[in-house]
């Protein structure tokens, strides 16, 4: 099945473009979807122990199941507000 | 005239609309309103000795106001009868511009200082913004927490410094 994948600021950065779309197995979690993520962009893999994720504008948990056709959005650290 | 309370756009903001929406808002509501505090955050010329020439902001807009009504419900729990509205500002921001504006009204001053500074710190813990400095001699992406909404630690700790 096929999740279209949203990258925003340093990831987006990183990986050169704003989304992009990723093959997954059935069964497949968020976590499945960054695994191929970062194997396709290695640059990506350091901020596996930082991101956030969303799932179709939601927030979501690493472990949530994807089903065909879902938009994954994965978030580096935040810093709106005031520094 | 109403406002929108979370909103998230590329637009100047003004503080103004939004303290007289809140305000507005608790007349004829038992016990009406006694206070309004508001917050504005700006484009800082320095960040660590370094001057900025300007900065960007990007946001993954509809999940950011989904992040600042989150907040409301927080605010709502810990601070009932509280009216708050937060906009901010994404795109590229000049020195002096106002990046954030927070107004909260309630019927004594403490619940309107605490659920004003309160919104500041969880916006900064979970609202999906990025912030991206630009220097003389370089640029650099500004990376503080990881957003988790379900973290109770770190709700707890923008609470604590809320009502510190």
């Amino acid at each position: 099945m096929r999740v279209t994948v949203q990258l925003f600021a340093r990831l987006r950065e990183l990986a050169g473009q704003p989304e992009l779309t990723c093959d997954v197995p059935e069964g497949a979690t968020i976590a499945t979807v960054w695994q191929e993520l970062a194997a396709a962009y290695p640059a990506l893999e350091p901020f596996g122990r930082s991101i956030s994720c969303a799932l179709n504008e939601d927030f979501a948990r690493m472990r949530s199941s994807v089903r065909d056709g879902d938009t994954v959005a994965f978030l580096p650290p935040v810093s709106g507000g005031a520094w | 005239m109403s406002v929108t309370r979370f909103l998230v756009t590329e637009s100047p903001l003004a503080i103004e609309p939004l303290a007289a929406d809140v305000e507005t808002s608790l007349r004829g509501v038992d016990p009406g309103c006694g206070a309004v505090c508001t917050f504005i955050g700006y484009v800082r010329a320095t960040h660590q000795g370094r001057r900025v020439q300007h900065l960007e902001y990007e946001a993954f807009v509809p999940l950011a106001v989904k992040s600042l009504e989150r907040i409301d419900r927080e605010v709502q729990a810990d601070w009932p009868g509280t009216a708050l509205a937060i906009h901010h500002r994404i795109g590229r921001l000049a020195i002096g511009e106002a990046s954030v504006v927070i107004a909260a009204a309630s019927a004594h001053r403490a619940q309107a200082f605490a659920a004003c500074r309160y919104a500041i710190e969880r916006i900064k813990q979970i609202t999906p913004i990025w912030k991206h400095e630009f220097f003389e001699d370089g640029q650099a992406w500004v990376e503080g927490a990881t957003a988790d909404v379900e973290d109770e630690a770190a709700r707890e700790r923008a609470r604590a410094v809320a009502c510190a």
